[in-house]
């Protein structure tokens, strides 16, 4: 489904560079690896990829420090930052830095997948649409109104800003924990399927009355909006 | 010799050395101030006496001549201690008195002279040093002079004995500086020396060493006690840590040993793809599992290592609270439990860290609704008052509710009530609440809550905030 997405990663476990390279590939994506700091320097500002994949501790540079020298030199590619660390005092220094998504160690490969995707597509992301569509269902920002086949949906406010984000990310996986990060702005573990409980309500709204299903389950990984 | 330096060093030392300093400068003043004070006082009698005395000479003179006045002046003269008294010519020449000789032109002009002057006594062979006079010079009628003066050795003998008292005092002082600055500094030194030896050892590992005191409750006294609160605080810590470490290793290595028994009996099993698929799902579960307990243990000492203070600024507790009840309501629905946040004083701030806060709410609500979502009708009612200095966070169940006597427990890492080891979790929620409340310097607190007919007690779990400002 992304056929044209190239992405770097900087990671010094060979092991797990070259189980995450397979990943990626299998779901279209094309990677390259760099296995230290200067290296993936190097590369990522020599060549272009649509998302850099940095692991935060790395011999020879820190992928901090790897950030803040692309982003010096104006190398604006979105990076996710990988980390053992995972507290939240890390994650803020890691996104100071210049990273644009932060995922602790260790992480289920379908949730690295679906950030790696959603920031890849930020390039064309249609930031300024002040109008959402998928399918027949329709998201004035403006107005804060949902309406389907003309029809108005009401909504909560949560509500609202959670079928927002999904739409924003149509036809991408959308994970629970980017639900959570996005939409209660959020970065610990609820324990509880909090998030299933507010989508299929969400979901009883939008598609209760209506034929086509659009807001869809992905076993394993999260939730996609998408029409047929 | 380098002992002596090391006292040297010693601030009771320098301070005494400026002491010593500062007395001495004021005891000169005040030496200095009293001799000048005291000799022109001594030198105005002399001068008043002398005058005196002159115009007494002046009378005898007037009333009986020439002849009295020599009477008169040789029976003062002769005796002891008596004045200098001059008869002289008009021309200088010493005519009668008790003066040898005289320092030339003393009696070129009337009245004092100015100077003080050297003069020579009959029957004196002693020339070494002459005499010093203060004078005054009349002159008579017919022409001759009449001297009346007075010895300086007096004065001079009161400044030679107050410079010798000064010097002495100066001495005793010196002598006295030197005596403290040794007792002190020694005193001090000592007793810093023993509580470096009992640091040395408390360096090498043995934690219950503490700093000596000596019960005096002077400031060493003082400083020890806070290194030993300090060191106890530590003890415990440390103490708290490695039961911390034999818990993880417990509590780790125990899903560890199923997740490999797990995989194992795949591998064994002849078992079909589904099976397979099951299997590894299983193990991923469990996986997951261990990560969280993980991720718990490293978030708790995290915060108690106060590492994430930095980010703590002030919140709106209020909000934090609607925002957490909003997200974990639908769940606690479709549980069957009727989460309710109805009593919230509006704009409660607190200095804080939203995520840590919302975090151990999060955690409280999650309990509620694991263990009191069982009962018939279950409420949890959530409710934030602020009272004098402190916000007052309640959640009140009516579900079964904590035993008074296991509520010091239940915040104990992995500490698990009988009653609820069936039931998934890691048993570290609790005690991240309370890691969190710690470093919010507030406090959690346990009570009944609202009971129910039969068994179930309740249970109000209360966290309590100082108010920002």
């Amino acid at each position: 489904m992304v056929d044209d997405m190239k992405i770097l990663i900087i990671e010094d476990d060979v092991e797990a560079a070259a189980y995450l390279t397979k990943a990626f590939r299998e779901a279209g994506i094309v990677s390259d690896h760099a296995s230290d700091g200067e290296g993936g320097l190097f590369m990522a500002s020599e060549n272009s990829y649509d998302v850099l994949v940095v692991d935060r501790m790395l011999p020879r540079r820190d992928g901090l420090s790897v950030i803040s020298e692309l982003r010096a030199k104006g190398v604006h590619t979105p990076v996710l930052i990988l980390s053992a660390l995972g507290q939240v005092d890390d994650r803020v220094t890691g996104l100071r830095a210049g990273g644009d998504d932060y995922l602790p160690k260790p992480y289920a490969f379908s949730e690295l997948l679906a950030r790696v995707e959603v920031l890849g597509r930020r390039k064309g992301a249609p930031e300024q649409d002040m109008v959402y569509r998928v399918g027949d269902l329709e998201l004035d920002r403006l107005s804060h109104s949902v309406r389907r086949q003309g029809r108005e949906i009401l909504l909560q406010p949560r509500e609202f800003r959670l079928l927002e984000y999904l739409m924003k990310n149509a036809g991408q996986v959308v994970t629970r924990t980017m639900l959570l990060e996005h939409v209660w702005d959020y970065h610990f573990d609820p324990q509880t399927n909090v998030i299933d409980v507010h989508v299929s309500r969400l979901r009883g709204k939008i598609e209760k009355d209506f034929d086509q299903p659009l807001l869809r389950t992905v076993r394993g990984a999260g939730y996609m909006m998408k029409s047929d | 010799m380098r002992r002596l330096k090391v006292l040297l060093r010693t601030t009771a030392v320098r301070l005494s050395l400026l002491y010593v300093l500062l007395f001495a400068l004021c005891a000169g003043f005040l030496v200095f101030y009293v001799t000048s004070m005291s000799e022109s006082l001594l030198e105005q009698q002399t001068q008043d006496a002398v005058s005196a005395e002159v115009a007494q000479i002046e009378q005898v003179f007037n009333r009986s001549g020439i002849n009295g006045l020599v009477k008169t002046l040789e029976r003062r003269a002769r005796q002891p201690g008596a004045n200098l008294y001059v008869i002289a010519s008009p021309s200088g020449d010493i005519l009668a008195g008790n003066v040898a000789s005289l320092a030339p032109g003393v009696f070129d002009h009337e009245g004092w002279i100015s100077e003080p002057f050297p003069y020579q006594r009959y029957a004196e062979e002693d020339t070494k040093r002459p005499h010093v006079a203060l004078a005054n010079v009349l002159v008579l009628s017919n022409g001759l002079r009449v001297l009346v003066g007075r010895d300086l050795a007096e004065p001079e003998k009161f400044r030679i004995l107050v410079r010798q008292s000064l010097m002495v005092a100066l001495g005793v002082m010196g002598l006295g500086a030197l005596v403290i600055w040794y007792a002190i500094g020694r005193n001090a030194l000592r007793r810093i020396d023993r509580m470096s030896d009992a640091s040395t050892k408390i360096m090498a590992g043995d934690l219950s060493q503490r700093l000596p005191a000596s019960g005096t409750g002077d400031e060493f006294d003082r400083m020890s006690e806070s290194l030993n609160a300090m060191l106890e605080r530590i003890e415990k810590l440390n103490e708290g840590l490695r039961q911390v470490s034999d818990n993880i290793a417990h509590d780790l290595k125990t899903p560890l040993t199923r997740l490999r028994n797990k995989a194992e009996a795949a591998l064994s099993g002849e078992d079909t793809d589904g099976a397979y698929r099951a299997s590894l799902e299983d193990i991923i579960g469990d996986t997951d599992q261990l990560i969280r307990t993980f991720n718990a243990l490293l978030m708790i000492s995290r915060v108690e290592a106060g590492s994430a203070v930095a980010e703590m600024q002030e919140v709106d507790l209020t909000q934090i609270t609607l925002d957490c009840v909003d997200l974990y309501e639908p769940v606690a629905d479709d549980e069957g439990l009727h989460l309710s946040a109805g009593d919230l004083a509006p704009g409660v701030r607190v200095q804080g860290n939203r995520e840590l806060i919302s975090q151990a709410l999060g955690n409280l609500i999650d309990n509620a609704i694991k263990y009191a979502g069982d009962g018939d009708r279950p409420t949890v009612h959530v409710t934030l008052e602020s009272r004098e200095n402190t916000a007052v966070l309640t959640l009140t169940d009516n579900g079964p509710g904590i035993p008074a006597d296991k509520r010091g427990d239940v915040v104990k890492r992995f500490y698990r009530l009988d009653e609820s080891r069936s039931k998934p979790g890691t048993g570290l929620g609790l005690s991240l609440v309370e890691a969190v409340m710690e470093l919010h310097h507030g406090r959690l607190e346990l009570a009944d809550g609202e009971p129910q007919e039969g068994a179930a007690r309740g249970l109000a779990v209360r966290m309590v905030f100082p108010l920002a400002g």
